[in-house]
């Protein structure tokens, strides 16, 4: 896969002119991964099933579309796990069953979202603390508020809302959609508009930044929000799915360090001024591949979790050895 | 037009009045008795400085004379602590870069001030991307760039949406003076702009320059290479120590004049006595290069200390890399003692014998929070002592035989270096290599920053460990100090040693070799 990924054909030059540095060779690489998987599963006797596995992929995809956004601004968010159970917890919590306060239960969540990712941003940008220790901390935070204030299911949501779960406009999933719509959003939110060329300003280069006027507080306040509010969809779809919400359905997910480790996988570089949401969609989809043929190879637990980081980090070795020319700012 | 000699004996001035400036009507700027300090130090004093619409103004003078200070001033990127700017003459004062730009002041720093992963019309326009609605405006944006970079006349070669990264420098540069044109710029200041550039770019960027220079745009062009100067400036004006000169017309000054006009200065500091003799080659270089360097030529003999003078991006710091293992030679030979050494990394380097003093103390040179104990045997321990690792945590009798030889001042040895003196930062540095000991020493700017006091008694130190037997190769920008100190001088440019001078060359010998002018003077 690395070898697919350093040298791209011509289809994947083609591609790259299409969607510059948003990390398109890494569609190449995908559709060698589902190849072989689907292979592998088929030739087992297994059956392929990309409606289950696109599905498997909204949850996680959601927050890391989200996670994305934090990454390119030179930011990062450690609390997106808590954000969802916080979301799911609440969401059932405020909803009780009842059709009627779905709006609310809707609403209410999105409003500490909000919350949430202001009170990251802020503490980054205002009291210049690193995200990576901000984000711990306010995630801790949740994490002891939440076991505090519930200690099991809280209450449950309404058959109805369990349609945007389960449901969906002929074949296509309600989810999907979702996730499209996020994905799409947030694709145009980059490339259309100022903040998002403020956004990749801010990450790849904050002094030129700065220089040319650009508020960079805002930039990264803005990606807080909207990657908390990624995370306050997932945790409603992940609600609609259990019925209930549990503190530990975030962190169970893993949603905090697999939404970077897809980001990563995407091209986005960790230093953030690089890379976009497409590659984030492509880095989340191979890891759901990943998944899938290893469950229907019926792979150890263990060794399933030795080879995917086996894989993440050849990717990101691979991307280094493309990054290798010299930078204009270098030397 | 007169022309202003200075006379190095005395250091005196002679300034004919300056009538031929007046008489075009209003300049363009006016700057007038700017000063400025750094932490005390004066680094521009009483310093005028005048340009008219449509000329190309060279600001010369040598390292630290304040030419990128009082451009910093006028691009508003520092504030004047004296001194009047102004615009046709009506008072501005800039307090951020972006107000200078909004009066038509932009400036092309020699690090360009770009973002690599994104594309020239993102670049030019950050910032101010220009919408519709809540919407960027692609299209806008890709037709404007398209008509800057037609104005430069490089369309052809640069595309709106071209990633700059993938653009060469003179490209990236191209990008720079577009982003200033779409300031509505009137006047431009570029910085060393040919640094890293190829004889055919420079070309063209003259060409560039002179398209401005016809409608009606004022360039200040600071540059060390008197031959470009001579090409493309109208006039000159020279700073030295931090003081303006004189302001001339390039054609009524010679080259030589003009290195005179730059040195104009007494040889008074005190320097130790040269060597009385001369040991054994101890390192020889035959053909060596890398990615910046070609056909590097060097000998390095046992109690000599060896100058290494250049301009600024002459390849002065990538050599001692190179020969300390950082940035390994990928051609030629290396032999030390005699013998054929391979030297791929600094670890390798530290074992032949080979110490490396690197110009910046603190980032490269020293772990500013540990003690002048640890950082005295940071290298040692490294190449796993396992004495000097144990007697690390009980301080020992070696690490105050270490201060005690370069003469430390601290106030115990496990004061934490960051507490120290930049002079007695640099003694601990020489302590570490002292550890090894090092016979093979690499000084790159051993005095810069440290005041005149702690210099001499650094130059002492070095003195005395090259009549102990050591070599030592001496990188500095402070050209009295190579000529005082250094046995021998070479002198590069372009990334290869351009020639050698014995130790009674002068200031202008040396500056006339690394700006490659050596020919039109000998001529």
């Amino acid at each position: 896969m690395i070898a697919a990924g350093a040298t791209p054909g011509r289809a994947g030059r083609a591609w790259r002119g299409v969607a510059a540095s948003d990390g398109a060779p890494i569609y190449g690489v995908l559709a060698l991964v589902a190849l072989v998987s689907w292979t592998a599963i088929i030739a087992t006797g297994g059956q392929v099933n990309v409606t289950t596995t696109l599905i498997r992929s909204v949850a996680l995809g959601m927050v890391a579309v989200g996670q994305t956004l934090v990454i390119l601004g030179g930011s990062l968010d450690l609390s997106v796990a808590y954000q969802v159970s916080v979301t799911a917890v609440m969401a059932s919590h405020v909803m009780q069953g009842d059709p009627d306060r779905m709006l609310l239960g809707v609403a209410a969540t999105v409003a500490i979202g909000i919350g949430i990712g202001l009170a990251n941003g802020l503490i980054i940008t205002g009291l210049r603390v690193n995200p990576f220790i901000t984000t711990l901390g306010t995630g801790l935070i949740m994490r002891g508020v939440l076991n505090a204030s519930f200690d099991n299911f809280a209450g449950e949501v309404p058959r109805e809302f369990q349609t945007l779960g389960y449901d969906g406009i002929g074949p296509i999933p309600y989810a999907l959609l979702l996730f499209a719509g996020v994905t799409l959003v947030v694709w145009a939110l980059l490339k259309y508009t100022r903040f998002g060329h403020h956004l990749y300003a801010v990450g790849g280069g904050e002094e030129t930044a700065r220089l040319s006027g650009v508020r960079s507080a805002r930039a990264i306040v803005g990606a807080h929000v909207l990657c908390s509010l990624t995370a306050v969809l997932t945790g409603l779809f992940i609600v609609s799915r259990l019925r209930a919400g549990a503190p530990w359905v975030g962190p169970d997910g893993n949603y905090d360090l697999e939404s970077i480790a897809a980001v990563v996988l995407g091209g986005t570089a960790l230093a953030g001024g690089r890379g976009g949401v497409l590659g984030t969609v492509a880095g989340v989809l191979i890891l759901a591949l990943l998944d899938n043929v290893f469950n229907a190879l019926e792979v150890n637990t263990f060794l399933k979790q030795v080879l995917r980081g086996v894989i993440i980090v050849a990717a990101v070795a691979a991307y280094a050895r493309r990054a290798r020319p010299r930078r204009a700012r270098g030397a | 037009m007169a022309v202003a000699l200075s006379d190095a004996d005395t250091g005196t001035v002679v300034t004919p009045p300056t009538a031929a400036a007046a008489g075009v009507g209003e300049p363009l700027l006016a700057m007038r008795g700017i000063a400025k300090r750094f932490f005390g130090v004066p680094v521009l004093t009483d310093v005028d400085l005048e340009v008219r619409a449509g000329e190309v103004h060279a600001l010369m003078g040598e390292n630290g004379a304040g030419k990128s200070t009082l451009m910093k001033i006028l691009a508003g990127a520092h504030q004047p602590d004296a001194g009047t700017i102004a615009l046709d003459g009506e008072p501005v004062r800039f307090g951020h870069p972006r107000e200078a730009q909004r009066r038509g002041v932009s400036i092309i720093y020699q690090e360009f001030n770009l973002l690599p992963e994104r594309t020239v019309a993102q670049n030019i326009f950050l910032g101010r991307e220009p919408t519709r609605g809540p919407v960027v405006d692609g299209r806008a944006m890709a037709a404007a760039t398209a008509a800057l970079l037609a104005d430069l006349g490089v369309e052809r070669s640069i595309a709106p949406h071209s990633v700059v990264r993938e653009l060469s420098v003179a490209q990236q540069q191209t990008v720079e003076i577009a982003k200033a044109l779409s300031f509505a710029a009137r006047i431009l200041i570029m910085d060393e702009p040919t640094a890293s550039l190829s004889p055919h770019e420079v070309e063209a960027l003259f060409e560039r320059v002179r398209r401005l220079q016809a409608r009606g745009l004022a360039v200040l062009y600071i540059s060390h290479r008197l031959k470009e100067i001579f090409e493309i400036a109208q006039r000159i004006t020279v700073l030295k120590d931090g003081r303006r000169v004189d302001t001339v017309a390039a054609g009524a000054v010679t080259p030589a004049v003009l290195v005179k006009m730059m040195v104009g200065r007494d040889l008074d500091d005190y320097y130790p006595p040269r060597a009385a003799t001369v040991g054994e080659v101890m390192l020889r270089v035959r053909g060596g290069g890398n990615a910046r360097l070609h056909d590097i030529d060097v000998e390095l003999r046992a109690g000599e200390i060896v100058g290494l003078a250049g301009l600024e991006g002459a390849g002065r710091t990538e050599l001692a890399r190179a020969l300390f293992g950082a940035d390994p030679f990928a051609r030629g030979e290396v032999r030390l003692d005699g013998a054929p050494t391979l030297v791929r990394s600094p670890r390798q380097a530290i074992r032949a014998g080979f110490g490396f003093l690197t110009e910046d103390r603190k980032a490269e040179g020293l772990v500013l929070p540990q003690s002048v104990a640890d950082n005295s045997l940071l290298a040692l321990r490294s190449l796993g002592a396992r004495l000097a690792r144990r007697r690390g945590g009980g301080g020992g009798a070696s690490v105050l035989e270490l201060a005690r030889d370069v003469d430390l001042r601290a106030a115990s040895l496990d004061q934490e270096v960051r507490y120290l003196s930049g002079g007695n930062q640099q003694k601990v540095v020489l302590a570490k290599w002292l550890a090894t000991k090092s016979r093979l020493l690499i000084f790159d700017e051993p005095t810069r920053g440290i005041d005149v006091g702690a210099k001499a008694g650094i130059h002492d130190l070095m003195r005395g460990l090259a009549a102990g037997g050591a070599a030592i190769l001496m990188i500095s920008s402070d050209l009295t100090e190579v000529i005082g100190m250094s046995d021998r001088i070479l002198v590069m440019r372009d990334g290869t040693i351009a020639g050698a001078l014995l130790a009674g060359a002068t200031e202008a010998e040396i500056i006339l070799l690394a700006t490659g002018q050596h020919e039109t003077v000998a001529a």
